[in-house]
């Protein structure tokens, strides 16, 4: 199953090397690490998305990650109510016969154009893993030149509802 | 005139980062270093010229670690190493391994190229960083001199405190030799690091129940006991509630092995009452142990039928092997007090008592005499002779072995052993290590004639400081463990195990200027332990002991606790 982690670390050097020396040393699988400073100072947020087999093996790998002495917090936020986002870039061919046909994917995804030239252009899309998937899965007929995804971010919303059924918008 | 008073005052004040580092050493009350020099450390060991801290010199830099090792081991304070950059860093590499499995603390001075050339794969540069990430608690570089003497206080309490291990300070040239103000003092700052020592009280209530309604309960001690200095602890509660005692390799000496309630050691070469008190017992109170699989054999046996109660001051260890009912995160002293504290009454086990008493009664660790020197006599007799009051200190293998089976420890921090990583090489040079931290001790160094090979050159540091270490080889011209497993279970197909050419040992003994003796009999060992263990020189002792012995019971890889093999008939 997989897991979205997110954590707090202290900005110091070698903090990335030790997080994921620990995901290779401890044989764990991630999808995506993403990295980013946060409002304080000298303090980091990392969202890792896993997969795991089971509940013990989340448990150990949040233990494992706390024990490491720059992480300042650790949580398995899967199961609360997120926000969940990612971003993607995509160079598409584009050739005078199917130009509309692949802007008319873009629009209901409320993806943008960055750039364009003679024979390609460049989409950005936001939003979650499963949105992103999707959008890919549409355009990639049309020749995916080149792509690059940043991987998941994540934060729990500011209000949690009772019950924890995951909430997934497609915006 | 003034003016030039204030220049001389200034340069009084300053100090260079070696100068920080040894005041920060002398802060910390290190009494001795294990290091060795080499380009990148030379502005260091210029300071330590004039330095009053006993600097010891190994004569290779895995010796020098593993002295530190054991001096940790036996002081219960962190072993503080120096080594130059490159080759004398990845020299260590295998101690810093070694005390992060077994929780050992040290603080590791490696040198760096200067600043300015890191990354250019700089003469004598190594990614020290990288390489020793995965194997130490924590590391740092210094980048700024002023954060010297803040970044060795935090790798001092990061090592110490909490579960211990090593941390590696890595140390650039230039800014060894850089010279400043004294810097401003700085706190430490570790707002990630705050290990509970403290127990919970509700989930220590909840054991302490558990126990009362327990059938048939156990107590697992582990090294985390040692660590905690808490082996009284242990004893007390166990007298007040009746529990009997099995202990892990690394454990030995927590609980004395005389006392009725101890069972003996668990594992892989544990004994048959420990074993099968796992295996049966409804409650198994783990106190400081972290379920290795050495000790566990196939998880699917081991403790079936129990409800698992774990203490450890590492709440990743908890939960990590075994599922755990009880956890309880805390020193394992904390705990032990609060559940003394608890006062409830003796679980009913009277019939649990009798199954164990007989197993401890028909099945005890039992070897055939023969003319050949048995090694099991050998250590036997080196038990018997220092009454049980030595520090010993092993090697891996058969030899370490037979030490955890027949040597009883009366009292904690008598024992340094190489556990989690088994680290053939260890035994000769943290016995050097465990002689500094007790010199009044008699140190007996428990070898194979493998793993003395690993380390001979330390014979060097024996001799110079006649440190009165009794060097025992146990010595079966044969890398015994291996040529054991390959009897067992490769036919006897005897791949590079037996031992072609070996050194005389007493001869070469006698080129560092060390007593030697060759040992061939029972009686032969009688009378030369009789003779040399209270001298106060080094001494080595060759015991040729029977080449064909092997190490009973035994668990073979993927078998239950409880499928012992090799246990007396
Ligand atoms: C550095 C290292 N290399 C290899 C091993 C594998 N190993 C474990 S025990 C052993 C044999 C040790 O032989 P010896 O030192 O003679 O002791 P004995 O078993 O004969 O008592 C070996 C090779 C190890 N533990 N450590």
């Amino acid at each position: 199953m997989k897991r979205i982690i997110t954590m707090t670390v202290l900005n110091r050097p070698g903090v990335l090397n030790r997080i994921t020396n620990l995901f290779t040393k401890r044989n764990y699988n991630i999808e995506s690490i993403s990295v980013g400073l946060t409002e304080q100072e000298g303090v980091s947020r990392m969202t890792c998305v896993i997969h795991v087999e089971n509940d013990r093996m989340v448990e150990q790998i949040t233990k494992q990650l706390n024990k490491q002495i720059d992480v300042l917090k650790v949580a398995d936020i899967s199961d609360q109510a997120i926000v969940a986002r990612e971003l993607v870039l995509v160079k598409v061919p584009v050739l005078p016969h199917n130009r509309s046909e692949i802007y008319s994917i873009i629009e209901p995804f409320r993806a943008s154009v960055i750039d364009v030239s003679k024979d390609s252009i460049i989409i950005q899309l936001t939003g979650e893993t499963e949105k992103i998937e999707a959008f890919i899965d549409l355009i990639k007929p049309y020749g995916i030149k080149e792509m690059a995804r940043t991987g998941t971010t994540a934060f729990p919303r500011g209000n949690q509802r009772v019950s924890q059924q995951k909430a997934f918008s497609f915006v | 005139m003034e003016a030039a008073l204030k220049e001389t005052k200034a340069k009084t004040s300053e100090l260079s980062g070696a100068d920080l580092l040894l005041k920060a050493l002398e802060k910390e009350n290190v009494e001795v270093i294990f290091g060795y020099p080499g380009g990148a450390v030379l502005p260091i060991y210029d300071k330590l010229y004039d330095s009053k801290i006993l600097h010891v010199l190994p004569r290779h830099e895995q010796g020098g670690i593993h002295a530190a090792e054991g001096y940790a081991r036996i002081s219960g304070k962190p072993g503080v190493v120096i080594a130059t950059s490159g080759p004398g860093a990845t020299n260590i590499i295998t101690g810093l391994a070694d005390a992060m499995m077994d929780s050992l603390p040290l603080v590791v001075f490696t040198g760096q190229v200067a600043t300015g050339v890191i990354g250019t794969d700089a003469f004598q540069e190594a990614d020290i960083l990288g390489i020793t990430t995965p194997i130490t608690k924590y590391n740092y570089q210094i980048r700024d001199t002023k954060d010297i003497p803040r970044v060795i206080k935090e790798a001092f309490y990061i090592a110490t405190s909490g579960r211990p291990g090593p941390v590696v300070i890595d140390f650039p040239k230039d800014l060894a030799a850089a010279v400043s103000e004294e810097p401003a003092e700085q706190d430490i700052f570790l707002p990630g690091y705050q290990p509970t020592t403290e127990p919970n009280f509700l989930q220590v209530r909840k054991l302490a129940e558990a126990v009362s309604r327990a059938k048939r309960p156990v107590i697992l001690a582990g090294a985390g006991v040692l660590h905690a200095k808490a082996s009284t602890l242990l004893k007390e509660y166990a007298e007040q509630q009746k529990l009997h005692i099995v202990h892990t390799l690394l454990g030995l000496g927590g609980f004395p092995a005389g006392h009725e309630l101890f069972l003996g050691m668990a594992g892989m070469h544990g004994c048959y009452a420990a074993n099968m008190a796992l295996h049966q017992c409804d409650l198994l109170i783990n106190i400081g142990a972290r379920f290795d699989d050495r000790l566990t054999g196939n998880l699917k046996h081991f403790a079936p039928n129990a409800t698992v109660a774990h203490i450890d001051i590492d709440p990743a260890e908890i939960g990590k092997n075994v599922p755990t009912h009880i956890p309880v995160v805390g020193d394992a002293g904390e705990a032990l007090r609060q559940l003394i504290r608890q006062v409830g009454n003796p679980p009913e086990q009277d019939e649990w008592k009798e199954t164990i008493t007989s197993w401890k009664r028909d099945y005890p660790y039992h070897y055939e005499n023969t003319d050949l020197l048995k090694p099991q006599k050998v250590m036997e007799l080196l038990f018997e002779k220092t009454a049980g009051e030595a520090i010993v200190v092993t090697d891996v293998g058969q030899h370490q072995m037979w030490a955890a089976q027949y040597y009883q420890f009366k009292t904690a921090d008598r024992w340094v052993t190489s556990g989690g990583l088994g680290t053939m090489g260890f035994g000769l040079p943290a016995s050097i290590g465990a002689q500094f931290a007790d010199p009044s001790a008699c140190v007996v160094a428990v070898l194979g004639d493998g793993g003395f090979q690993m380390s001979t050159q330390e014979l060097a540091v024996i001799a110079e400081y006649q440190l009165p270490i009794k060097i025992a080889i146990f010595n079966n011209k044969a890398l015994g463990m291996v040529r054991q497993w390959q009897e067992i279970f490769y036919d006897a197909r005897y791949s590079h195990s037996k031992n072609p050419v070996q050194p005389s040992f007493v001869k070469l003994a006698d080129a560092y200027g060390i007593k030697g003796y060759e040992i061939h009999t029972e009686a032969e060992a009688h009378a030369i332990l009789n003779e040399v263990l209270n001298d106060n020189e080094p001494v080595l002792l060759d015991f040729r002991v029977d080449g064909e012995e092997n190490v009973y019971p035994m668990i073979a890889t993927g078998k239950g606790i409880h499928e012992m093999v090799g246990v007396k008939k």
